[in-house]
């Protein structure tokens, strides 16, 4: 049988659309990406090696991942709790907190950062309670780890929230029946089908607090060996004109990049598979679709 | 159901999280902003530097946002409404911005235009410049937004389906009236909240901008990188007044987002009521 490169079909468009698409992401993503490519390939593999694995660029790594890893953490925990509150709770101020959720993805992220600084900043709100308890807040890891858990606050509550809404009464009743206490059913029954909606928040909030620039910046001290953040490092590199040195480094960020972006697509492959495997009802076709939730689309950067 | 005892400790322990990390920085940014007054809030805003900086800002949303737009009704068509080889990772590409360190984002258009990028010398010899001038930053601004609008559209587009559009053709009407007529009345209100993202995002951009801006005050700098050197020249409430502006339109964005939530529970809603009616 003949493959066909697209399917017959009346609607008209396919070449213009296709045509438009297609000349805009070269202009736009591939020609770029590539100048990016090739001026990596003028490099030797031991001259890349040797930028990438400097001590200060590891430094960097360890507090740009190390730091999204604690703050997706945070998340984590916090947002199943954020979203199980919104879900089955009601409470005053409910729909306007609901809605703030969003808040860090629509808020530019220089706005966050020079919030978030001076809240947490010796004299600020929150930061001198703290700075009397001798623990330091800004300028310091502990307020990179602060404006990582800001950015990727509601990953995990936008992912868990919708499982929550739809998850069947009857297994809990079920469960409270059969003598189950609220906690056992929660952890036995409720977690495990909220756990892949809440992995792949996690490993979105992740990703995104890694590439993260604007919010972190301004908290961070930006001292180097310390807390120096990645695309800052990249960034200097750049101001001194070593853009072999910027390059290295912005390769080794779009591969850890690729990496994480499989591995949010295969926790969403399993997590779409277990929603089948408990509910095989579940008609997706009567189900209104969810209009694109603003779990994409981020705020100034 | 848990003990109330539970269920308010739970309460209270995600009001305070809340609380703290969106309701404290709003807080921030506004109270600051008016820390020393109306007067001076204006007056910062009416600041030349801070005018070029809104001026610019708007300038880049205002080239970035109607061509993204175009984009991504046109992306939303294709992989909305056909099947051929390669679509998923037209997808991806699509999704690339998204995966992308802002960061190096504004890093790969450095090294394509700038001095010792690859088309550096040409440009030199054109009296062409990009980076460190206007149209790098309109560049990298398209860069960050272009996926939004697409990504809005296309789970609506597929959604809908291909059936009201063959209807309309069979029934004589051209290509691009089945477009006006039939396709966006459906999708409008996505098409509206994506337009609204990708506006948000663009003026509100940051790391991408700062890598090619040249931070020329009052040429090259945006409102983020205003609201930054503000706030590293110690000018805190100045710094602020100008955040608060896009704290405003970050407020705007996601009022838009409740009104576009209920709009297309409603239009759904409608859909499947006629749907089942007809079928009666």
């Amino acid at each position: 049988m003949k493959v066909r490169f697209k399917q017959r079909s009346i609607i008209p468009g396919f070449g213009l659309a296709l045509g438009f698409t297609l000349l805009y992401l070269c202009l736009i993503v591939l020609i770029p990406l590539s100048a990016t490519f090739l001026k990596t390939s003028t490099l030797t593999w031991h001259q890349f090696v040797r930028i990438a694995t400097a001590p200060r660029a590891v430094a960097s790594y360890r507090l740009s991942f190390g730091g999204s890893l604690i703050g997706a953490l945070i998340n984590l925990f916090f947002g199943v709790l954020v979203a199980w509150v919104l879900v089955r709770y009601e409470f005053p101020l409910k729909r306007l907190l609901d809605s703030l959720v969003d808040l860090p993805f629509a808020l530019p992220t220089a706005v966050a950062g020079i919030a978030l600084t001076t809240i947490y900043a010796p004299n600020g709100w929150l930061g001198h309670p703290f700075a009397a308890l001798g623990i330091r807040t800004a300028y310091s890891q502990l307020g990179v780890v602060i404006a990582m858990t800001f950015i990727g606050l509601p990953f995990v509550v936008r992912t868990v929230q919708p499982v929550l809404e739809d998850l069947d009464k009857e297994l809990e009743e079920a469960a409270a029946s059969l003598g189950a206490g609220r906690w056992q059913t929660f952890r036995r029954v409720l977690l495990p089908s909220i756990l892949p909606a809440a992995l792949t928040g996690f490993t979105l909030a992740f990703a995104r607090a890694v590439g993260e620039y604007g919010s972190v910046i301004f908290i961070a001290g930006n001292m180097p060996m310390k807390t120096e953040i990645t695309p800052l490092l990249i960034i200097t590199k750049l101001q001194e004109y070593d853009y072999s040195g910027a390059t290295a480094l912005a390769v080794v960020m779009l591969i850890a990049s690729f990496l994480m972006l499989l591995a949010v697509n295969i926790v969403q492959k399993w997590s779409a598979r277990q929603r089948q495997l408990d509910d095989p009802r579940a008609d997706s076709a009567t189900k209104p679709p969810n209009p694109a939730p603003l779990l994409v689309a981020e705020g100034g950067r | 159901m848990e003990p109330a005892f539970v269920r308010w400790l739970l309460i209270a322990v995600a009001v305070i999280f809340l609380g703290s990390f969106l309701l404290l920085p709003l807080g921030v940014v506004f109270g600051t902003a008016f820390e020393k007054g109306l007067r001076f809030y204006f007056a910062s805003l009416r600041e030349p530097d801070a005018l070029a900086a809104i001026k610019l800002t708007l300038l880049a949303a205002g080239i970035a946002v109607p061509m993204n737009l175009v984009f991504g009704v046109a992306a939303a068509w294709v992989i909305g409404k056909f099947d051929f080889v390669g679509k998923s990772m037209l997808i991806t590409l699509i999704d690339l911005p998204f995966s992308v360190s802002p960061v190096v984002s504004g890093l790969i258009y450095v090294l394509l235009f700038g001095l010792q990028g690859f088309l550096g010398p040409w440009l030199i010899a054109h009296n062409i410049r990009i980076i460190f001038a206007v149209p790098g930053i309109v560049l990298a601004t398209i860069f960050v937004t272009f996926p939004f609008v697409a990504r809005e559209l296309l789970p609506m587009v597929q959604a809908q389906g291909n059936d009201e559009e063959e209807a309309a053709l069979t029934l004589g009407s051209s290509g691009w009236q089945t477009f006006f007529r039939v396709t966006l009345p459906n999708v409008k209100w996505a098409l509206v909240y994506g337009v609204i993202l990708c506006n948000a995002r663009a003026m509100g951009e940051f790391g991408a901008v700062s890598v090619v801006s040249g931070h020329i005050r009052g040429l090259t700098n945006t409102m983020p990188l205003h609201i930054e050197i503000l706030y590293n020249d110690y000018q805190f409430v100045a710094a602020f007044a100008v955040a608060s502006l896009l704290a405003l339109l970050a407020l705007l964005t996601l009022v838009v987002k409740s009104i576009v939530e209920w709009q297309a529970k409603q239009q759904l809603a409608e859909q499947a009521t006629a749907s089942e009616e007809t079928r009666q």
